[in-house]
């Protein structure tokens, strides 16, 4: 095959077979997707069903610590994750723009294989189209999924459970996945070793659930940060959301260009970053669990569940100055995932 | 970090907030003139920090809040012009204007691009000789030398496509025209970049002719507690004066060749402030020499009429006469993400500032 996606890969007809046997079957390769029916048939069982969907469109499509596949695995994986249940299947479907190159489209498809594999996940379905030149930026992704919820984890998302007392976690450093896209663009011409914190967490979720019965919200924190989430958790809610800035782990490099371009880390985008509300009693252990992960290794206690200024979250500075933390108004960033 | 740990140290931040505890006994009310000074007091939350006799209030040094709805109206009408490529910071993309903003205009189709610098803008008119690159100069003696390095460097080049469209302001006049109106403070917090440039000689009226201090600040905690120390230390002791204490950046002659660039381009002329009205020999206005990279000049353009919001009181918020949570817009039909008034847009805005931190 020539190295260029062609429009006709997208026609249904003899390429699109092509690249679907050659590239999608090949890599993500299972029992159910093997079979190349219209629908994909499940066998799931009786219980509750999580199911979310979403899109990529990151630019770079290549970055520092990953790609737009991996960044559709995780995110999808990691949505279903935080909701408390147990991922299993996705689906992907690739919109891509005519004269794409189909060696970096296959490094992508082979890095969702790869992180689809490490997760437990099967890709069991999915779709291509091809679009002009110019009519989409390279190639953006759609991955849905669908895992299995327990009875006892359905209120997590939510969170409805919270109490006051409980205490706020984050699996580590915040706004590496943000600024790791910041340094890849062009027209920044500074050279760093950020990586994205892009990746599944849904074993680590895992393990700090068997662990602890009261972990009583999460969420993951992409767009918008930490610091949405925080909004969003005491909005509306009969708590407050108290938080140290000087618990919020930062890596030194993030901060330094985060400082130079004006970025806030709190409000920077990660997409390997779960925020985790848990019994005050428990916090501790679940901590402990998170930093044997390697993708908790900096996990943090960073604040706790109060019964003042309630539907707000409010920061103490570093400085032992006192604000409140709001949501962004506008992107401050435009195509991070 | 360097040079970042050290003025965020809470052990100095605790032994200047109880120095400034002990020290002061007036109530007093100093007036950060600078937008980032606000964004800084708000994001560490340093009112938090200081006795009830201390009073911070926001002033007039927000260049995207001072600059008029007719500057965004005939950035716009360039931005509809199909020959032209209006370069700008990020800032003013989203100020509105009489009836639209840039980035409504980008979004209908309008080349808006958002640089760092104006040496982007540059690249940009070399790359695309055919049309017209205008950037949008905003901002004091702190980006106005750039711009004007940047006119100097598209005349040699021959970059005939190159405009600038001026709404450059320099900080005095208006640092005196608030005491003239009468708005009551008892010292400045004065700018640290705008200083670095002209150094402390503009101040010298503050303490001879109103009597008042000005302390020249950076943007850290450390160093914005260490300048409320010394004006404290000032009113305490009667003792008026301009003094810096961001001495690791600002020396009292500033920076001499900057000055000199910046007045080889630019001339004074009078300029229309957001609460100020007309202030005289207050706006840079490009040379005769250089008219040719002046977009006014060299670009003519219908722009529509005014219509400015009624109920708005970004005027008296950047005099300092009230604070943003008096607006009966604010954080009602006046948001960040829905803004009336340009102090709601700019980071450096007050009302920004106070929408996202101090709710």
């Amino acid at each position: 095959m020539d190295d260029k996606i062609l429009l006709g890969y997208g026609s249904g007809g003899k390429l699109t077979h092509e690249l679907i046997s050659n590239l999608f079957v090949k890599y993500f390769s299972n029992d159910i997707l093997e079979l190349q029916t219209d629908s994909a048939v499940l066998d799931i069982g009786t219980g509750k069903v999580a199911f979310t969907t979403d899109s990529f469109v990151v630019d770079p499509v290549f970055f520092p610590g990953g790609n737009i596949g991996k960044l559709a695995i995780a995110g999808t994986v990691n949505d279903l994750a935080v909701s408390g249940a147990t991922p299993v299947y996705l689906s992907a479907s690739f919109i891509i723009e005519e004269g794409f190159s189909l060696s970096e489209l296959e490094t992508i498809v082979r890095t969702m294989a790869d992180e689809a594999g490490k997760a437990g996940v099967k890709i069991v379905t999915g779709d291509t189209k091809v679009v002009n030149k110019g009519k989409c930026d390279k190639v953006f992704i759609n991955t849905s999924g669908i895992g299995l919820l327990p009875e006892d984890k359905v209120n997590i998302g939510s969170g409805k459970n919270i109490e006051t007392g409980d205490k706020i976690i984050i699996n580590g450093t915040i706004a590496d996945h943000g600024m790791s896209i910041m340094a890849a663009r062009e027209g920044l011409n500074f050279s760093t070793e950020i990586e994205s914190d892009c990746a599944c967490l849904n074993g680590m979720i895992r393990s700090a659930l068997d662990v602890s019965e009261n972990v009583r919200f999460m969420r993951d924190a992409t767009r918008g940060g930490l610091a949405t989430v925080l909004c969003e958790l005491a909005a509306d809610r009969d708590f407050g959301v108290e938080i140290y800035e000087d618990k919020i782990p930062v890596n030194e490099n993030v901060r330094g260009i985060c400082e130079l371009l004006g970025f806030d880390p709190l409000y920077v985008a990660n997409e390997g970053k779960v925020v985790m509300v848990v019994g005050k009693d428990d916090a501790e252990k679940v901590l402990s669990v998170l930093r044997r992960n390697e993708f908790g290794r900096n996990a943090a206690i960073i604040g706790e569940v109060t019964n003042e200024h309630k539907g707000k979250a409010w920061l103490t500075t570093g400085i032992g100055g006192r604000r409140i933390i709001d949501m962004l108004a506008g992107e401050q960033l435009p195509r991070i995932c | 970090m360097k040079y970042i740990d050290e003025y965020r140290d809470k052990k100095l931040v605790d032994e200047l907030v109880s120095q400034i505890k002990r020290r002061s006994t007036k109530p007093v009310t100093f007036m950060e003139v600078c937008g980032g000074h606000t964004m800084s007091i708000q994001k560490f939350g340093i009112p938090y920090l200081l006795p009830d006799t201390v009073k911070l209030v926001s002033g007039p040094g927000c260049p995207v809040c001072v600059s008029s709805t007719s500057y965004i109206d005939r950035a716009i009408a360039y931005s509809r012009l199909d020959d032209v490529i209006i370069t700008t910071y990020g800032d003013l993309i989203r100020v509105p204007g009489s009836t639209s903003s840039l980035d409504k205009e980008k979004a209908a189709g309008a080349d808006v691009r958002i640089v760092y610098s104006i040496l982007d803008a540059l690249n940009i008119a070399k790359k695309n000789r055919r049309k017209k690159v205008v950037f949008l100069g905003i901002g004091f003696e702190t980006t106005a030398p750039s711009s004007a390095a940047g006119i100097i460097k598209a005349q040699m080049a021959g970059l005939r496509n190159f405009f600038l469209y001026s709404s450059h302001k320099i900080m005095p006049p208006a640092m005196e025209a608030l005491i003239d109106e009468g708005v009551k403070i008892d010292g400045y917090i004065a700018p640290g970049h705008v200083t670095t440039i002209t150094g402390t000689a503009i101040y010298k009226n503050m303490p001879e002719k109103f009597g008042l201090g000005c302390v020249v600040s950076g943007f850290e905690p450390v160093d914005l507690l260490k300048a409320i120390l010394m004006l404290v230390e000032q009113i305490e002791n009667n003792d008026p004066k301009v003094e810096i204490a961001y001495t690791r950046v600002v020396k009292p002659e500033g920076n001499v060749k900057a000055q000199q660039i910046l007045y080889e381009v630019f001339e004074l002329r009078d300029d229309w402030w957001r609460g100020l009205g007309i202030l005289s020999e207050s706006g840079l206005k490009i040379k005769e020499e250089y008219k040719m990279h002046d977009a006014e000049v060299m670009i003519p353009v219908e722009v529509e009429p005014l219509k400015e919001w009624k109920g708005c009181i970004c005027g008296e918020v950047l005099k300092g006469l009230k604070n943003p949570k008096q607006c009966k817009l604010f954080g009602k039909v006046c948001t960040p993400a829905n803004p009336v008034g340009a102090c709601m847009v700019s980071n450096e805005g007050a009302c920004n500032a106070y929408y996202r931190y101090n709710r």
